[in-house]
């Protein structure tokens, strides 16, 4: 059956899209869907084999076992043997920032200047990305939009996968400020011919100091009458009275410290680590503070010979183990096409340590608290959005994450994408 | 007085001896003297091996007539005493760039590359410079020839340190006096070479260390070529080339590597270089030693690491640490294994730091009669002048030196160099000894005085009314000048003592007080020495601290103590992925032994056999990534649009950590690519990541020939930059044009060389000869089918078939075409977007590709995924629902077969290489770890050995920490943290 319909799909796309184009977002729920019989992975840690997952208009209105007597809403999905998940969240993304790396028209993530505030990424969001519509296939159906560049890049925004423009996209504008911190290290300036080595960074003082010196006058214009208005300044204020976090992104033990350090003394209220290759040195100091970490792609190298070779691998772990609120994020070359791999990264920390629902709270739950959308999104709790996705197995494992249903809030969306339209035409065409 | 007049007059005497007999003369009278100069009482070191005590040493006309205990000397000899004095011959040092200025850039700053030469007349590369000499550059410099006597040092082989070929070299006596006339003691002497281009010109060629050495064997044979005057044109270059041949060939190699590459290249041509070294030739000494090649060695050792802040301490490889405390052993090493080597200046800042450094390799075990050998006799010997230089025989130049002691002792001065018989004096040699404790009275005041320091730079501690007063000394010419702090040290006044010492037991002087009074005093010197004693003791401490850390294998984190060996391995109850008809096995047994897969099958057992408990655990063969770039010095060579002449087997880095890191992924085999530079790339090297073993080890015995070929974008450098816009070709139309091109040369070439006609040999044709021959196959970069199937049409017209595209991103859009022709398709799992080229790249490829009969392999192109191989694969179950096992072979099985090298490895089968990995689980399961990574029945890699290291590197780098510490607390040199950045090769990487 399930075939059948796929097949007319197909034909139907090929029909009608002879020029590829994205996927039409879908239409909004007007049926309440009931999913029985499924493993449910809430994302919050727990599981329920067979469970009875609802929704409906949208939002989820039941979560737990399919022996409870209750009676099951609108139309009733099958899914025994199949697993059910909360849709997984990339944060700390340029999906829909640039389409095509090496073509810089394509390139919309970095801005010109060193302290942009307030620059938003939201409203560059290409919802028509191809790159985009290519995570959904993966369970990948949010992400957190970031601009790079500079010393402040600028305001990141929360948004879903599948939506007409950037104004249905947001599921949290402009939720934080991304600031990246002064490195211990410098290279050599090849072009005056020092050896391209990493050294100390003699302008580490310095350049924190700008940025105290930046806040300082922030907080005093803050206090003044305003006039004239000073646009930067004016995108900071949201650090004091907490509507935005500050994302600082660092990898140095030392870094992170003078970062906490720093959120203190300028009374920013929330700090979140991005990066982190070596929070584990400082995780006490982070649990103390209460700073979560979105930690480096796990799938990377490890930066110094002697590290051990699985050390990307099992930060994770050690994090959370010392209590370390911990999401994944997955920034660095080829990063966007690369997003869709996040499953695998929290598959990777479960191989490395974390229980696997642990694991899977790395690229849910937890990352919806760390980027302060929790209540909406991230788990399969009743009230969230209906953002969840029903796989062949365990999404984690690239051998079974096979999606077959993907809703984001209860919209039943599209798993097609240009590649899998090319996948058909050309199977199509080997078979003739 | 009596003494400078004497300096002038013998001065004047060996000018003149030098002088050419007719010249005209106008301020004076023409004086010849024909007198004899002696020195006599020394301890004459004549040789390395050989020492007169009580030696005389007679020289006339700037050489050495004599040398004995018991010789007579003429009467006409002015003699002095050298009682107490140790006599050496002077240093040579014969990789030197003394008196020729380097090179500078041309002017102007176009950043449009330069693909030609800018010479004409010369070699078609302007990097080969065999026709230029040093002595054409070579202008004396005063100023260094000083510093580098004060070293020791007599007679330098100078030259231009610029270029591949660097011509010859001028050997060159440092004396002050005199002129360019007796210090130019040979005109050509050497040739040099190197591995970096001539700063003098832009040309593009080669861009790469893999493309310097594949010049220099082109220009090997050009030269030969050449010779045969089969050349139509003249080449100025080859020219000098060839009548360079005869001399000695030092080659800047540069590091342990570098050498070894470069004896590769010597060999081919029956030439024995000389190699200048990197001073970590101890890392792999056996290998080294089976150069045959003297070492030209650099002593610059390196300074510890500031490690006060622990935060950048941390970053601190333990290579890196290690280096500083084993370095200083390189040359006892070196001894110790008889290699032949030479001390040099080389790398050096500055020529003072060489006694002082080569005082560390001494202290480090280098025996003095060694080192005396590596700046002598050997030296001279590699410039073939053992008659005239590196020893005090009779007919050598009397370049020599006159010290206090012992030359290889700190304590010890040199006093004089005298260099072609000319005395060069760097240090007073007559200052008495008037170290010591001594007394004396002024005004009512008992003084103690204690004089220590080295003769030559005395320092002095007063007392007085058991207070420390601050002082000042200074002792010359046998007169001393002491000005100190009077005791009331309230007033900033000072004392001033000057007293004539012609005995150090007593002496009287004056003293001249602030306010301009004088008074007489008598010094008496006590006979309580404790100066020596405490130094002794300090000796000592610098002792402890020389325990040489051990040299591993490689010698950085992870390196093996001793290199693994071959074991007899029975694998017990494990689920065995064969790759063969037989398909899983479960519950299976697999016998290791000799290095080859011995028996598969149901309650095995062997005899001496290690037994492995498989329950659980899965077997499978080796992964074999066939598109790698670990594990390489260098990737592309872009100075050309064809450089099929360079290859990766010249420059595999066995030292990549990359290597281990993948061999804890599971890899076992890797093809290194040239990168896609240009349409026709570099050759391959095949290799299997045996951790620890050399490069010519890793190499595949008998490896089945491969050539990285490119298409799209790289190849016209779409992404190089506007000024990149010049080298054919720019579009996808002229890269056909390319292949066309150099098919029809290479093909042209080789009937002309089938036909027995005379030809000039050219490597790059060799090879593409070998591709039209069906004897060298292609793995050719690609994406777009446009192109894809253009080559198919090129290869095609040559009769000749495209083994592998690699990357190969819209295969699927051409399988049919790809299966027609043959075609082998080596792709990534689900990479795309990242330039325009592979917008329709899509990760069902390679199940497209394999369920129309291709054989498919997933590759890497990059060091951190190549670790995840086996979760590469795996996709392609959820992209395209291949078959576990298909998918399985796209990372093990089809890799080996699209690499001819599936006879070997790639499955478990009874007879194949014993290339095994036991993984933790399912080997495709996200979850799955490699646990044993094994080669040949050689275990590189095992999850808990790996445990152990990391404790072991974490040990071994605070020990090195701490004492580095300690170096900076004793008020040692230390260097602040600096850390080499890792490059990380892809496809595109430049170099």
């Amino acid at each position: 059956m399930k075939k059948l319909k796929y097949n007319i799909l197909a034909f139907a796309l090929l029909l009608s899209s002879v020029v590829i184009a994205q996927q039409t977002p879908a239409s909004k729920q007007t049926n309440a869907i009931s999913i029985e019989g499924a493993t449910a992975h809430l994302g919050n840690g727990q599981v329920i084999e067979n469970s009875l997952i609802m929704f409906n208009d949208g939002k989820i209105t039941f979560v737990g076992s399919a022996n409870m007597k209750i009676a099951r809403q609108g139309n009733v999905m099958q899914a025994q043997g199949k697993h059910i998940y909360p849709g997984f969240i990339a944060p700390n993304s340029t999906l829909g920032l640039v389409e095509v790396d090496a073509v810089r028209a394509s390139d919309d993530a970095d801005e010109v200047g060193a302290m942009n505030p307030h620059i938003r990424s939201l409203i560059a969001y290409n919802t028509e990305s191809k790159i985009v519509e290519s995570m959904r296939p993966n369970g990948v159906l949010m992400g957190q939009i970031t601009p790079r560049g500079g010393r402040i890049s600028g305001a990141s925004s929360v948004v879903q996968f599948d939506a007409w423009n950037w104004e249905d996209a947001a599921i949290k504008a402009d939720d934080g400020i991304h600031m990246n911190w002064p490195s211990p290290f410098s290279r050599g300036r090849w072009w005056l011919g020092e050896p391209s080595m990493l050294k100390e960074n003699k302008d580490y003082k310095k350049q924190v100091e700008e940025l105290s010196t930046y806040f300082a006058e922030s907080k005093a214009y803050q206090a003044s009458n305003k006039s004239p208005k000073h646009l930067p300044f004016e995108a900071l204020q949201g650090l004091i009275n907490g509507s935005k976090k500050l994302y600082v992104h660092v990898d140095a033990e030392r870094g992170i410290t003078d970062a906490i350090t720093f959120t203190k003394q300028n009374n920013i209220k929330y700090l979140v680590i991005v990066g982190g290759y070596e929070a584990n040195k400082v995780s006490n100091l982070l649990k103390q503070n209460n700073v979560p970490v979105l930690l480096q792609r796990v799938h990377s190298k490890p930066k110094n010979d002697d590290d051990d070779y699985d050390l990307p691998f099992k930060l994770a772990n050690e994090l959370v183990r010392s209590g370390v609120l911990v999401g994944l994020e997955n920034a660095g070359d080829m990063e966007r096409m690369n997003a869709r791999n996040l499953p695998f990264l929290a598959g990777t920390c479960a191989a490395y340590g974390l229980d696997k629902e642990q694991a899977l709270s790395l690229i849910t739950l937890n990352t919806a608290k760390i980027l302060g959308v929790a209540a909406k999104v991230g788990s399969l709790e009743v009230g969230k959005d209906a953002t969840l996705f029903i796989s062949e197995g365990d999404a984690l494992d690239m051998r079974t994450n096979k999606l077959e249903k993907a809703y984001i809030q209860g919209r039943d969306i599209s798993l097609e994408s240009h590649q899998t339209e090319l996948y058909k035409r050309y199977s199509n065409k080997y078979k003739n | 007085m009596i003494k400078k007049t004497l300096l002038f007059v013998f001065l004047a005497c060996t000018i003149n001896l030098f002088a050419q007999e007719n010249i005209p003369k106008n301020d004076g009278v023409k004086t010849i003297s024909s007198n004899y100069t002696a020195v006599t009482n020394a301890k004459i070191h004549v040789s390395p091996t050989q020492v007169i005590e009580n030696g005389t040493l007679v020289i006339k006309d700037g050489k050495i007539v004599s040398v004995g205990a018991n010789i007579s000397i003429p009467k006409n000899a002015v003699v002095t005493d050298l009682s107490g004095k140790s006599i050496y011959p002077s240093f040579i040092d014969i990789y030197s760039t003394f008196g020729v200025e380097k090179p500078k850039r041309p002017e102007g700053n176009s950043r449009r590359p330069q693909y030609d030469a800018a010479r004409e007349g010369y070699y078609w590369n302007d990097h080969i410079r065999a026709d230029q000499n040093a002595i054409d550059k070579f202008k004396y410099d005063g100023k260094e020839a000083k510093k580098l006597m004060e070293a020791g040092f007599g007679v330098v082989n100078t030259h231009i340190e610029d270029g591949i070929i660097r011509g010859t070299g001028t050997l060159i006596a440092l004396n002050s006096e005199g002129s360019d006339a007796n210090r130019i003691l040979k005109e050509h002497s050497g040739q040099y070479l190197g591995t970096s281009k001539s700063k003098t010109s832009k040309q593009a060629y080669p861009t790469s260390i893999m493309g310097a050495f594949a010049l220099l064997r082109q220009v090997n044979m050009d030269a030969k070529w050449y010779a045969s005057g089969a050349a139509k044109e003249k080449d100025r270059t080859l020219e000098a080339f060839n009548r360079n041949k005869n001399q000695v060939q030092i080659i800047e190699a540069g590091s342990k590597l570098n050498a070894l590459r470069l004896d590769n290249i010597g060999d081919q041509f029956n030439t024995q270089y000389v190699f200048v070294g990197g001073g970590d030739e101890y890392e792999y000494i056996k290998d080294i030693k089976a150069t045959n090649g003297t070492f030209i060695l650099p002593l610059n050792f390196p300074d510890a690491y500031d490690m006060e802040n622990p935060f950048l301490g941390n970053s601190v490889d333990l290579a890196d640490l290690r280096e500083w405390n084993q370095k200083p052993h390189n040359p006892k090493i070196l001894a110790d294994n008889n290699v032949n080597f030479a001390l040099s200046t080389y790398k050096l800042k500055d020529a003072k730091e060489f006694i002082p450094n080569l005082l560390k390799a001494i202290d480090a075990g280098l025996s003095k009669e060694k080192a005396l050998a590596a700046l002598t006799t050997i030296p001279a010997q590699v410039l073939g002048q053992t008659s005239t230089l590196g020893t005090l025989k009779a007919g050598a130049y009397a370049n020599f030196l006159v010290t206090s002691g012992d030359v290889f002792e700190k304590k010890t001065t040199i006093y004089q160099n005298w260099v072609t018989g000319i005395k060069n004096e760097l240090k007073p040699m007559d200052n008495r000894d008037i170290r010591g404790d001594y007394t004396f009275n002024i005004k009512n005041t008992d003084y103690e005085l204690t004089i220590k320091g080295e003769i030559e730079k005395l320092k002095a501690e007063l007392k007085a009314n058991d207070k420390k007063l601050g002082s000042k000394i200074s002792f010359n010419d046998d007169w001393l000048n002491l000005t100190f702090s009077t005791v009331d040290t309230t007033k900033q006044e000072f004392i001033r003592l000057v007293a004539n010492i012609n005995n150090t037991s007593t002496f009287n002087g004056k003293a001249i007080f602030p306010n301009g009074n004088e008074a007489s005093f008598t010094a008496k010197k006590s006979e309580v020495k404790t100066a020596d004693d405490k130094k002794e003791a300090d000796d000592k401490d610098d002792k402890k601290e020389n325990k040489l850390f051990p040299v591993t294998y490689p010698n950085m984190a992870y390196g093996f103590e001793s290199l693994p060996q071959q074991e007899t391995l029975l694998f017990k109850n494990v689920t065995v992925w064969t790759n063969e008809a037989d398909g899983i096995l479960k519950n299976t047994d697999v016998l290791i032994k000799n290095g080859k897969i011995s028996k598969i099958g149901k309650n095995l057992s062997a005899s001496k056999a290690q037994i492995i408990n498989g329950e659980g655990k899965h077997l499978t063969a080796g992964i074999i990534d066939e598109h790698s770039h670990i594990a390489t010095s260098s990737v592309n060579e872009s100075g050309h649009n064809s450089t099929a002449e360079v290859t990766q087997e010249d420059v595999i880095n066995p030292e990549d950590i990359g290597i281990y890191r993948n061999l804890a992924g599971g890899v076992t085999s890797i093809q290194i690519l040239h990168g896609s530079a240009n349409p026709i790339g570099g050759r391959s090297a095949i290799i299997k990541l045996k951790w620890g073993e050399t490069a010519n080890n890793l190499i595949y015995k008998d490896a089945p020939k491969f050539i990285k070929f490119a298409l799209g974008e790289n190849v016209k450098q779409s992404n190089w930059g506007s000024t990149n816009t010049v080298r054919f070709p720019q579009t996808r139309m002229g890269v056909e044009q390319v292949y066309t091109d150099y098919f029809q040369r290479a093909k042209e070439y080789d009937a002309k060389k089938k036909s027995g006609q005379p030809y000039r040999k050219d490597v790059e044709m060799e090879v593409i000869a070998e591709i039209l021959n069906k004897e060298r196959f292609i793995s050719c970069h690609s994406y777009v089918q446009s192109e894809i199937n253009m080559l198919m049409k090129v290869a095609e017209k040559f009769d000749f078939n495209i083994n592998t595209f690699t990357h190969i991103l819209e295969g699927y859009k051409l399988a049919d075409k790809m299966k027609a022709h043959g075609a082998g398709g080596s792709t990534f799992s689900d990479w795309w977007a990242y330039k325009y080229e592979v917008n329709d790249a899509i990760p069902f490829n390679a199940a497209i590709m394999h369920n129309a009969g291709i054989t498919v392999a997933i590759n890497s192109d990059d060091a951190e995924m190549s670790r995840r191989l086996n979760q590469e694969a795996a996709k392609s179950v959820k992209y395209g629902n291949v078959s576990e096992e298909d998918a399985w072979k796209f990372v093990t099985l089809n890799p080996a077969k699209l690499l001819h090298i599936d006879n070997r490895v790639g499955s478990i089968k009874v007879g194949k290489d014993a290339d095994v990995v036991l993984w933790s689980e399912h080997p495709m399961s996200i979850y799955a770890k490699a646990e044993k990574t094994i080669i040949e029945g050689v275990t590189y890699f095992d999850i808990n050995h790996d445990k152990q290291l990391r404790e072991a590197i974490k040990k071994e780098k605070n020990e090195l920490t701490s004492l580095m510490l300690q170096a900076k607390n004793k008020g040692l040199k230390t260097k602040p943290i600096e850390k080499k950045e890792k490059a990380h090769f892809h496809c595109d990487s430049e170099f």
